[in-house]
Order: C-alpha cells, then sequence, then structure tokens
C-alpha cells in the first residue's frame, strides 16, 4: 500500500487533520479517483493545482505515472519557474 | 515640418535618407535603412544596444540625431564582417558562447570594435571598463571580455 | 533509452560546437520582437496611469480619434468582460480575469503605468502625440506601497472582493492580504527547546525587474475572416496564443504565433502585455499593429518580482546540528494576486535535513505593477534571509560556515522540508567541492587602507521543471537534419537541441539545423521557464531522433533484404548486427536519405510528451567582497558559482547560465531596487537609476560544474537556469559581515546603506 501524505494546505478543506492515509493505488489516475472517493473535491484539487511527489520524484499532472505498493507519495502545490 | 535630406557613408557605402529633424540616427538605421542590428534597449544612451562607430568614435545612435550623419563615415554591426569573412571579434564570441539572447551582441561588438581599433592591447581592467556602457542581463560578461581578449590577441597575431 | 553508463561514449554531448543561430546574432540579422514589418503595418502606444490608485470615472478619446494619421483608439470597454478563471501559468496559478484586468484598467487604476487606453496610428510618434490627447477623469484614491502599509489595519483596498485564503475562519472583510501558505514537518516550536544557539532576525528584499535589454515588442494582424497572426519574442509562442486567445474570446486555431528572437526573458517574458492590446487594435482598425514599449513603460508597466520581509529564527546544538528552524515571509505581489510566496517557503530551507520546521508566508497586493517571475521565483527572496541566518549562526557557534552547512546539508533520502523525500541531488557534492575549492582556501589578501575584506558562502535550491513539451527530427534528402524544438530560445537551447539529436544519429552537430516552430508548425510546448527545455524538450527532441534512427535501421534492412533487428545504428551508419546478418557495406544516413522515396518516403519523426521527474538544481557560491569603509562601496573580487548541473550538454552555455543568474544575484544584492516617491510614482524607471551591473562592476565569474546526473533524462540533464540566482545575495551579505563584522539584513547593500551601517556600528 502507498502511503500518502495529503497534509498541505491545500489538501485541508478537504481532508481536516487528516496527515497520512494508504492507499492501494497504482498509478496518479487511480490516486486522483480514491482521493475524489474518500474526499469529494479533492481529486479535481489534486488533479487542477497539485503535484505528486512519489518516492521524491516530482510529477505534475501525468495520469499514468506508476505508484509502486511501497511508495512514499506526497501532495505539494504545483511548481512553476522563471 | 519639411524632411532633411542626409548624404552619408554607412558601413563603406553611399547612403542618402530623407529624416525628420528629431529622429534619431537609431530610428534612421532602424526605420528608414532597414538596419535592424543596431538594437533600442532604452533609447536613453544607457545600454549601448544601438552603438555605432561614426568618424572612428564610438557613438549611441539613441542620442545622436539623423541628420548629423551628414557627410559622416559610419560603420554599424551590418558592416563588421568583411564580406563573407566574420571579423575576429564575431568568431571568438561564437566560439567562446558571448552571447546568450544576443540582443546586447551587436552594440557589444561594435564598442569591442571601437576599443581594439582604439587600443589593440587592452587590459581585462580596459576592457571592463570600457565596454561598462554596454548592459548585458545574461552572460555576466564574463564570456564577452575572455572573447575580447581572445580576438584582441588573435589580431595582434599571438 | 539512456546515454548515462560509464561505458557510454559521448561524442557530441559536453561538447562546446557553435551555436546554429550564432552568426545572424554576431552580424545584426536575427529578428527579434521590434525588428520585424508587415505590409500596411500600423504602429501602437499605450496610454499609462500617472496615479498609484485612482477611479476612472471617464475616458474621452474623441481628440485623440481626430488627430490625422489615427486609425484605432481602444481602451478597456474594448476587451471582452471575462470570467474569473484561475489557470497554472508562469509562475503559479493566474486568473484571467486579473491577467485582462492588468493588460488594460476597467474601473480603477492600480499602478503607476497601468495600461488604461491605446491608441494605433500610421507612425508611433503620431501614435505618442494622440496618446497625450487621450483625456481620463481620475478620482485619485489613497495608496499603499509596502507591506506593511497594505497589510495595516484600515489600509485602502485594492480589491473589494478579494478575502485572504487559506486562514480559518474565512475572513468576512476584504483586505489586500490575497493568501496565507504554510509548510510544516515536525514541531518546530517544541524543537527550539533542544537548541543551544538560536539566531532570529528580520530581513528586507526590494523588488527587482528581470530587465532584459530587449523590451517587449510585437506585431499583430487580425484579418477579416477572424484569423490571427502575431510576432513577437516571448517565452512561450503557445503562451501568447493561449492567453490572446482567452482575452480575446477567439478560438486558439484561429491564432498563429510566430516566435521571434527574444532578447532575455528571466520569466518576465512569460506573461501578456501588448499582444491582447496589438489585437483589439488590428481588429478595429484593419491593419496589422506593431507595438513596442520604451524602457521606461517595461520598469513602470511590466512585472518586476516581490519584494518581501522574512522573518527567520534558527536553533542550533552546539555541535552544530540545525533541530529547529522557522521562517515567515510576506512577498508584494503588485497589484494582482500571485506573489512567489509559495516557491519562497518551500525553497527556504530546502537545502536542509530537518526534522522540525515551518515556513509560512503570506501573498500581499498593492499599487506596484503585478510581480512576474523571475528566476527561481520567490527562492531568491526567502534564501537570502535563511542562508544569512545559516551563516550568523556559524559565526555564533565559532564554525566555518561551508562546515556548518555540511553537517546539516540535505543529502538522498533527507525527507524535504516541503515534504517529499529527495533522490539523486548533488547538495553535499556542491559543498564539498565548495569547501575544497582553491578559491575557498586561498587567503583574501591585504586590503589596502580604508578598506576591508571578507569572504562569504551560501547555497540555494530550486525544484526545476519538467511539463508538455513537443520537438520533430526530419532527415532531409542530402542526409542533414532539421530539428524542431517547441521553445523559444533563451541561452542557446537550439545547440542543446541539436547535439542531443546528433548524438542520437551519431552524426556531426554541423549537419544538424535547430530551428524553433510556430504554434502551427510543432507540437505544444509548456512555455521556456522552470529550467525544463533542455530537460523535458530535450527529452522530445530525443525520442524523435531515436525514432527516426530506428526507421533508418529498418530502411537499411529493406535495402539490404534483411530483418529490420539485424539492422544496428553505429557511428551515423547502419551496419549488419553481426556475422548472420550478413555481409553489407554501411550505409550512411545520407545514403538511405537518398533511398528514402524508394524505401517509404520522407523519414521524419515528432514527438510530444509530458515530461516528468526534473531533478532539483543545487549550488554553493562563494564570494569576496572589498569594503570602502568611506563610501561604503562594495567591489566584488572574486565570485565562484559551484552548481550540480545533472549533465552539462553544452558546457559554455550552462556556465553562461551560470555566471548570469551569479551577476543578476549580485545586482539584486548591491544596486538594485525600486524606488517609489511619496506619490506613488516609480523614481527610477531608466537603466541609468535603476542599476544593473556592468562589466567593470565585476571580476570573472569561475564556474564549477558537478555532474550528478537525473536518471529521468536520456543524458542525466537536470535544469540549469534558475538555482544561479539563489545563493548570491547571501554570500554577497555574509562577505561584508565577514569584512565588517555588520550583518546587512536589508536589500540592497547598496553604498548609502553599507555607509550608515558602517556609521551605526562606530556611534
Ligand atoms: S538604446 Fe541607445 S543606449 Fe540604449
Ligand atoms: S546576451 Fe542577452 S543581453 Fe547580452
Amino acid at each position: 500500500m502507498a502511503t500518502v501524505n495529503v497534509s498541505n494546505q491545500m489538501c485541508r478543506p478537504y481532508v481536516g487533520d487528516t496527515q497520512e492515509l494508504e492507499l492501494e493505488v497504482d498509478t496518479v489516475r487511480a490516486l486522483i479517483n480514491e482521493l475524489e472517493r474518500r474526499f469529494p473535491g479533492l481529486g479535481p484539487q489534486v488533479e487542477e493545482s497539485m503535484a505528486v511527489a512519489i518516492d521524491g520524484v516530482i510529477v505534475q499532472d501525468t495520469y499514468l505515472e506508476p505508484i509502486g505498493p511501497d511508495s512514499e507519495v506526497f501532495l505539494i502545490p504545483k511548481i512553476a519557474g522563471g | 515640418m519639411a524632411k532633411i535630406h542626409v548624404t552619408t557613408k554607412i558601413n563603406g557605402e553611399d547612403a542618402e535618407f530623407l529624416c525628420e529633424p528629431q529622429q534619431t540616427m537609431l530610428d534612421v538605421l532602424r526605420d528608414e535603412l532597414s538596419l535592424t542590428g543596431s538594437k533600442e534597449g532604452c533609447g536613453s544612451g544607457d545600454c549601448g544596444a544601438c552603438s555605432i562607430i561614426v568618424d572612428g568614435r564610438l557613438v549611441c545612435s539613441c542620442l545622436m540625431f539623423g541628420a548629423e550623419a551628414s557627410g559622416a563615415e559610419i560603420t554599424t554591426i551590418e558592416g563588421i564582417a568583411n564580406g563573407d569573412t566574420l571579423h575576429p571579434l564575431q568568431q571568438k564570441f561564437l566560439e567562446h558562447a558571448a552571447l546568450q539572447c544576443g540582443f546586447c551582441t551587436p552594440g557589444v561588438l561594435v564598442a569591442s570594435k571601437a576599443l581594439l581599433d582604439a587600443n589593440p592591447s587592452p587590459t581585462e581592467e580596459q576592457a571592463r571598463y570600457w565596454l561598462a556602457g554596454n548592459l548585458c542581463r545574461c552572460t555576466g560578461y564574463d564570456k564577452i571580455i575572455e572573447a575580447v581578449m581572445d580576438a584582441a590577441a588573435e589580431m595582434r597575431g599571438e | 533509452m539512456n546515454y548515462l553508463g560509464k561505458d557510454v561514449q559521448l561524442k557530441v554531448v559536453g561538447t562546446r560546437p557553435i551555436r546554429p543561430d550564432g552568426v545572424e546574432k554576431v552580424n545584426g540579422r536575427a529578428a527579434f520582437g521590434a525588428d520585424v514589418a508587415v505590409s500596411g503595418m500600423i504602429h501602437a502606444k499605450v496610454v499609462r496611469s500617472p496615479h498609484a490608485h485612482a477611479r476612472i470615472k471617464s475616458i474621452d478619446t474623441s481628440k485623440a480619434e481626430a488627430v490625422k494619421g489615427v486609425s484605432a483608439v481602444i481602451t478597456g470597454a474594448d476587451l471582452p468582460d471575462i470570467p474569473s478563471e484561475e489557470a497554472f501559468v508562469g509562475e503559479g496559478p493566474a486568473n484571467f480575469r486579473e491577467m485582462s484586468h492588468n493588460v488594460i484598467a476597467r474601473g480603477k487604476v492600480l499602478y503607476d503605468g497601468h495600461a488604461v487606453a491605446a491608441v494605433a496610428a500610421t507612425s508611433a510618434a503620431i501614435a505618442e502625440e494622440a496618446a497625450r490627447l487621450v483625456e481620463v477623469e481620475y478620482e485619485v484614491l489613497p495608496h499603499v506601497i509596502s507591506v506593511e502599509e497594505a497589510m495595516a489595519d484600515g489600509a485602502p483596498v485594492l480589491h473589494d472582493d478579494m478575502f485572504t485564503q487559506g486562514v480559518d475562519p474565512k475572513p468576512t472583510k476584504a483586505s489586500n492580504v490575497a493568501k496565507r501558505v504554510e509548510f510544516k514537518l515536525g514541531d518546530s516550536n517544541a524543537a527550539f527547546s533542544k537548541a543551544d544557539v538560536i539566531v532570529e532576525r528580520q530581513y528586507k528584499t526590494q523588488p527587482v525587474h528581470q530587465a532584459y535589454i530587449e523590451p517587449h515588442a510585437c506585431v499583430v494582424s487580425y484579418n477579416p475572416d477572424g484569423q490571427a497572426q502575431i510576432w513577437c519574442s516571448s517565452q512561450g509562442q503557445f503562451m501568447v496564443r493561449a492567453f490572446c486567445a482567452k482575452l480575446l474570446g477567439m478560438d486558439i486555431a484561429s491564432i498563429r504565433v510566430m516566435p521571434l528572437e527574444i532578447g532575455g526573458g528571466f520569466g518576465g517574458k512569460t506573461l501578456v502585455y501588448l499582444e491582447p492590446l496589438a489585437l483589439a487594435l488590428s481588429k478595429k482598425s484593419g491593419r496589422p499593429v506593431k507595438m513596442v514599449m520604451s524602457r521606461e513603460e517595461v520598469f513602470r508597466g511590466s512585472g518586476p518580482t516581490s519584494g518581501g520581509t522574512i522573518n527567520v529564527k534558527i536553533g542550533a546544538t552546539k555541535n552544530g546540528r540545525i533541530v529547529a528552524a522557522e521562517c515567515e515571509t510576506i512577498l508584494q505581489a503588485g497589484a494582482f494576486p500571485g506573489s512567489p510566496v509559495g516557491p519562497a517557503c518551500m525553497t527556504a530551507f530546502a537545502c536542509y535535513d530537518l526534522t522540525d520546521v515551518t515556513a509560512f508566508g503570506y501573498d500581499v497586493v498593492s499599487n506596484r505593477p503585478k510581480v512576474a517571475a523571475y528566476r527561481a521565483p520567490g527562492a531568491p527572496i526567502s534564501t537570502f534571509a535563511v542562508e544569512s541566518a545559516v551563516d550568523e549562526l556559524a559565526q555564533n557557534l565559532g564554525m566555518d560556515p561551508g562546515e556548518l552547512r555540511l553537517i546539516n546539508a540535505a543529502k538522498d533520502e533527507t525527507k524535504a522540508a516541503y515534504g517529499p523525500t529527495l533522490k539523486n541531488i548533488g547538495f553535499v557534492e556542491t559543498l564539498e567541492a565548495a569547501v575544497a575549492s582553491q578559491h575557498y582556501t586561498s587567503d583574501l589578501g591585504e586590503a589596502p587602507k580604508g578598506k576591508r575584506r571578507g569572504r562569504g558562502i551560501a547555497s540555494g535550491f530550486w525544484f526545476n521543471i519538467g511539463g508538455e513539451s513537443s520537438g520533430a527530427t526530419y532527415v532531409n534528402e542530402d542526409g542533414t537534419v532539421t530539428v524542431v524544438s517547441g521553445n523559444p530560445d533563451i541561452g542557446g537551447s537550439r545547440a542543446s537541441m541539436g547535439m542531443m539529436a546528433a548524438e542520437v544519429l551519431g552524426i556531426e552537430v554541423e549537419r544538424v539545423r535547430t530551428i524553433v516552430g510556430d504554434t502551427a508548425s510543432v507540437g505544444y510546448s509548456f512555455l521556456t521557464g522552470g529550467s525544463r527545455v533542455t530537460f523535458a524538450t530535450g527529452m522530445a527532441v530525443t525520442q524523435s531522433a531515436e525514432e527516426v534512427r530506428d526507421d533508418l535501421c529498418r530502411r537499411a534492412a529493406l535495402i539490404w533484404e534483411i530483418d529490420a533487428d539485424a539492422v544496428e545504428w553505429r557511428d551515423g551508419h547502419a551496419h549488419p548486427a553481426g556475422e548472420n546478418a550478413g555481409k553489407f557495406d554501411p550505409l550512411s544516413l545520407s545514403d538511405i536519405a537518398a533511398k528514402s522515396g524508394r524505401t517509404g518516403g520522407p523519414i521524419a519523426a515528432k514527438s510530444s510528451i509530458n515530461a516528468q521527474g526534473a531533478g532539483p538544481g543545487y549550488a554553493t557560491h562563494i564570494c569576496d567582497v572589498e569594503v570602502d569603509e568611506e563610501t561604503g562601496h562594495v567591489a566584488v573580487l572574486r565570485y565562484t558559482a559551484v552548481q550540480d548541473v545533472g549533465k552539462a550538454i553544452h558546457p559554455a552555455y550552462v556556465e553562461g547560465q551560470m555566471q548570469g543568474g551569479a551577476v543578476q544575484g549580485i545586482g539584486w544584492a548591491l544596486n538594485e531596487e525600486y524606488i517609489y516617491n511619496k506619490d506613488g510614482r516609480l523614481d527610477n524607471p531608466g537603466f541609468l537609476d535603476y542599476r544593473v551591473p556592468v562589466a567593470s562592476d565585476l571580476p570573472m565569474i569561475e564556474t564549477v560544474l558537478i555532474e550528478v546526473p537525473n536518471p529521468r533524462h536520456p543524458f542525466g540533464a537536470k535544469g540549469v537556469g534558475e538555482v544561479p540566482i539563489v545563493p548570491p545575495m547571501a554570500a554577497v551579505a555574509n562577505a561584508i559581515s565577514n569584512a565588517t563584522g555588520l550583518r546587512m539584513p536589508n536589500l540592497p547593500m547598496s553604498p548609502p546603506h553599507v555607509r550608515a551601517a558602517l556609521d551605526a556600528a562606530k556611534a
């Protein structure tokens, strides 16, 4: 089961005080669906405004990025740059 | 107001144009003569992107009236190379990656040419002070100075 | 596939060929934003607000319209009123309604320089004269410039529909605070009890402009059939297309954007200013319209980056282990929300391996131009404060500041202060190289009388991004190759794109010519920014070259009448893969290109990807200064930038990024600032008074390239363009502190400020 950290402030309106979840998800798409199922509204929030760090690698917005069974997944704000 | 008729020599060729009395040489070059190699970065003499050589002197063309070109001999970036052969400065700028965006480059090259025309063996410090009127926001000047020094050495036959 | 192993012999990547667009840039023929002309073109100028904050009571354009030669005048009423819609753009979330209101004011002007109208005429001089005849009646309102003023009780509010986001409970009163952000790991508050030494201080930075030498410029041609063409210099032709379509209510397919050469951007050209106005004017006048900003307009009307107030507190044990850290960052957003406060907080402590850390911040609007991205947006601001504090900590502990950083440095498997666990990072390597460098270990030398010398060191972090990117590789009939990149080239990326393609194809780089495609000739690419092009678009180009290479093998197989599997590509030639494949003379790329018609048609491949996993960038800079006690002038004597670049594709352009970024940081540290008078007008909108570094201010900028490859990129590249601007301000401040014993918490450290600090210390 992947460990999904939802402690970022951008998740708070949806997850309240929940910090971490154990989720059975194998792609970013599955992660978004599962988050939306548990916390309605969080799915689009993650999809539109957040990035997902999977084992330290930041992926901004690709459904198909794999998530391993023991992956650490962190939700953070999307990054841009100059 | 009537336009002024000006005859001059630009990059070794006779040139003539009509200009408004208040029109700058930079605007004349860019708008009347289609010589857009000289750039406008400020229009106030502070960036050097518009540098040209007038009768052997380095000038900000944004601070010169077009009418002042009458009877002068002018060199712009378009006249630095010798036909198909790049000027050593141009070649060294390429080899040293002395340009990133390339917008300051025409002005820096013209100013560097004026430097080497006046002083074939500048020290690094002299080159830095000479080029202090040419702003480059991309390179940090490092590779520009390297290229100028290297071109100077090559032109001296070293 | 990747080309990372020790046994992989690279022939092109890592060398320093001349860039393909070089000659045109040294002979003056390259066309930048202001260099194009289109048949029938007219010229337009913008009317800008002289007030920092005012209600627009009326605009009378009749006198301007009556001027001979004027073909069209527009005001805010000529652009559609669009709904509030968030999108992710240059430096973070933006709102198209606000973008539209920034491009041309509606109802209120919010800063000195805010566009209120635009006039198109047969010449720029007539447009300028007519622009002066546009009569705007204002009701001047009280204004706020600094964040302190903007956050004060009873401050004039810029947007009466703006309520602070990210606070609980939701405020019921509108304010100038757009949002609060917070990042937290562990419990910093409690952890301070474990500290033997605590440093705490407030720092301030000023807004600084990207100050690209080329002012914004465009030509726009709107045709009666509803199709428009835009020629402009920007950091993204697709960005310009998308934003113009949104702001004008047009289809994306109706707009074609031709990217011209761009004379510097640094983040400042990730937005539109002129293009939507030129589009509206072209539509109204029926003529192509050219618009070019003056330098003054660039300063007054386009984005600088935020100034900020940063409160930092760091606690460490006697032996130098940081046990707790906190940082509050308040950033000016300008007239509309969207300062880079999020990344400022996330990057503040990203160099260190910490368990208990809190970073929070506020995005605050005030009557200044809306900020735009500037190299590693936000990071230099918070990092200036944190890296100054780390230096102060080292002083208090009596430790070498490099050593202190090494003790606390983030490494692989460190849980970053902003959340995720770090991988494949090269921060420790940069620190070790810096500390061991000839520069760091050299003697500072004796200062002349009346001067003092000092050395400072500071580090920095930037995420780097990937994203949607397109590239294509075409084999020409004679065996030369054309590569198309979807990204404007602001620092030599055409060279690196061509080099990666040449490496894959095994040919000399001179046989590859790379161009930047327009929006109708290459797939979508996110803009040039975030240090992403060599990484992400480089991946797309590499993939397209690999497809071409595989196709070349198939063509050779067809010619030889053997299995495609039995052909391998080596040194620019197809070879039979082994003894069993048969005996054939190798076929060169040119041989195969000559037969392309007979073997299936043109040889070409396009690749459009969404690249992920850009490796983060770390840098450590060393700076020596000499402080003149009498004048307060600070001279930089020596400067070294050490950076993890993953893999330098073209090392000279990587060095160039490091040198240019470091020097912009030196300018930020020592001189650059926006100066407003009491009426809220910008007092220094020109290069004479807004002083960027010049050649005589600087020494050579030494560079040390550390290569810890990014396994997500075929050649290991990481973004390199942004992190070099992160460490310099603290490196300079720390050097001044080392020289004088004075901590300079406020930027810029210009002669009057340094002099005042020296005098205060003496008194
Ligand atoms: S344009 Fe002439 S000096 Fe800047
Ligand atoms: S190379 Fe861009 S300004 Fe000099």
